[in-house]
């Protein structure tokens, strides 16, 4: 093994040392990284799985603005404790249309990754005006404020505009009513058919209608509005009792 | 340490050849030791790759030689519980609900796996004790005060399909109208039938106003909560003279209740628990002392 000997060569000389180490490096990194994008498996296909609404969206990134992630994970992992208490484990594609995706790593409080439907909408309300109300051991931080801050989805076309951009399959009807059904999700006197039409069961294999309801229970739109929505569709996408797991993963 | 003389003689290693400021390095070859321990991480991780899932082909990974996959050993792991209760809670899904409690053995499993289910799910709104969350509108389980019945059947019943939620057909149903919001009544005639009700669950009322409001009482809200008050499971229209308030029974939340309605919501469990586990908590939740 003669040419074991020969790393002097390498280790005397930077610039060969330093192409060398990158070579190494990428070979490593195309091998672990290039498949994910090709192997059609990565994300298994399941039924379902749509793209956020305008208002869910909207929560989303008020979630993402309050740093929730920081607390809560939205993962679940495929060991008993956790199917037994959260849910199915995650599918990859429930978080295809996430960017980012919202997995988290830190559980001070609960995994919501199928916290949709568990809770009411007033439980919500009272949740995030004061978790001690309903949780009297949550050291939840109070969110009352968001029942005060008023939205009215006018830049929710960009939003949901760069969406599509990093690819979510929005499609242009559904840019260009993004702010309809921004608006007609919380109104359940209004005619939310053009919503039910884009993101509804109709509209999704296999899927359901969307959540629409006056989420914070107040008469204006607020961003308790928007990030009620999307607690209650999160983990409700996909029908779990017609899934079959595809076995080769 | 550094006035101590060098033991190893010059000749037997090799420097580098540099020199800085008088002290040279010896050129001395990795131990063995660890030369070797360092060749068998290389095979072991061949030998790793080769028994687990690793090397990405065309339209998948191989799975290695071993077979290891999570999601069969998750399934695998609840498979060797549900076959463990399998025998028990099969007997429990095709038992009468009425009978169980003469059941020792089934009302032991019935007790345990419904606490563990309650805990889980029920307990973030009906509070850890089951004894709900005063004046918020999340019952207590523990009274014999049953807003839809509380029968084993009927606490069946409402933990699968829920109340008044849009995601299961079945759900419980009723929507008390807003009697100011909507204008049904005007202001005085609320007052009224505040006081009424006030003075019927025996709290402090004005007598003048009370006795005004039984007419209003009884032309608006009687049809549902009945005359004596005691209300209707079948609407889940809760008793309003007795001394049990779901959304608190001060005069403020009174009038609240009248002018807004109130609509509470439970969601529907049987799209996340199995039937087992529905009649195990219905069974649990029946016995905490409140079940008819």
């Amino acid at each position: 093994m003669a040419f074991l000997d020969k790393h002097k060569a390498i280790e005397t000389h930077a610039t060969l040392l330093m192409v060398l180490s990158l070579l190494v490096v990428s070979i490593g990194g195309l091998v672990q990284i290039v498949p994910l994008f090709y192997l059609e498996n990565t994300i298994e296909k399941v039924e379902g799985v749509r793209p956020y609404t305008p208002l869910e969206l909207a929560g989303r990134d008020i979630y993402i603005r309050e740093g929730c992630y920081g607390c809560h994970s939205q993962m679940i992992r495929p060991m008993r404790d956790e199917v037994e208490r959260y849910g199915h484990y995650s599918l990859a594609a429930e978080s295809m249309y996430d960017h980012p995706f919202q997995w988290g790593s830190k559980r001070t409080g609960p995994d919501l990754a199928r916290v949709g439907g568990r809770y009411s909408d007033e439980w919500h309300q009272d949740h995030f005006r004061n978790a001690k109300s309903v949780v009297p051991e949550s050291v939840m931080p109070p969110y009352g404020f968001l029942f005060n801050r008023e939205i009215d989805g006018r830049y929710i076309e960009n939003v949901v505009r760069t969406h599509a951009m990093v690819g979510v399959p929005y499609t242009s009807d559904m840019i260009e009513n993004a702010r309809a059904d921004f608006l007609a999700q919380v109104d359940p006197n209004g005619d939310s058919s053009g919503l039910q039409s884009r993101y509804g069961a109709a509209a999704v294999p296999n899927g359901a209608d969307v959540n629409v309801r006056n989420f914070d229970g107040q008469p204006q739109l607020t961003e308790a509005d928007a990030l009620i929505a999307y607690m209650q569709v999160l983990g409700t996408m996909v029908d779990f009792s017609t899934f079959t797991p595809d076995a080769s993963r | 340490m550094c006035a101590k003389k060098v033991t190893q003689k010059p000749t037997e290693v090799k420097t580098t050849g540099h020199s800085w400021d008088g002290i040279e390095e010896y050129d001395n070859p990795m131990p063995r030791w660890w030369v070797w321990v360092f060749y068998a991480t290389i095979v072991w991780g061949i030998g790793y790759t080769i028994a687990y899932p690793a090397w990405p082909l065309i339209s998948g990974a191989t799975p290695g030689l071993l077979g290891a996959s999570t999601r069969a050993d998750v399934v695998a792991e609840i498979q060797r519980f549900d076959d463990a209760n399998g025998p028990i809670k099969a007997r429990l899904v095709q038992a009468d609900m009425t009978t169980v409690s003469q059941d020792a053995e089934l009302m032991s499993f019935a007790q345990n796996a419904g606490a563990a289910v309650f805990r889980t799910n029920c307990t973030t709104c009906h509070g850890s004790g089951a004894n709900g969350i005063a004046g918020k509108g999340y019952p207590s389980l523990l009274d014999d005060d049953w807003l839809w019945g509380g029968d084993i059947e009927n606490i069946q019943t409402t933990i699968a399909h829920g109340i008044r939620n849009t995601t299961h057909p079945e759900a419980r149903w009723s929507q008390m109208p807003a009697f100011g919001a909507d204008g049904i009544l005007d202001r005085p005639q609320i007052a009224e039938v505040v006081e009424y009700v006030l003075m019927k669950s025996g709290q402090d009322h004005d007598a003048t106003l009370a006795a005004a409001g039984e007419t209003v009482y009884l032309d608006n809200c009687a049809a549902c909560h009945m005359e004596d008050g005691s209300g209707d499971i079948a609407q889940g229209a809760p008793n309003l003279f007795d001394a049990i308030w779901l959304y608190g029974g001060s005069r403020e939340a009174v009038t609240t209740s009248v002018v807004n309605a109130r609509f509470g919501v439970m969601p529907g469990w049987n799209d996340k628990l199995t039937e087992d586990e529905i009649r195990a908590v219905a069974l649990y939740v029946h016995s905490r002392g409140g079940g008819q």
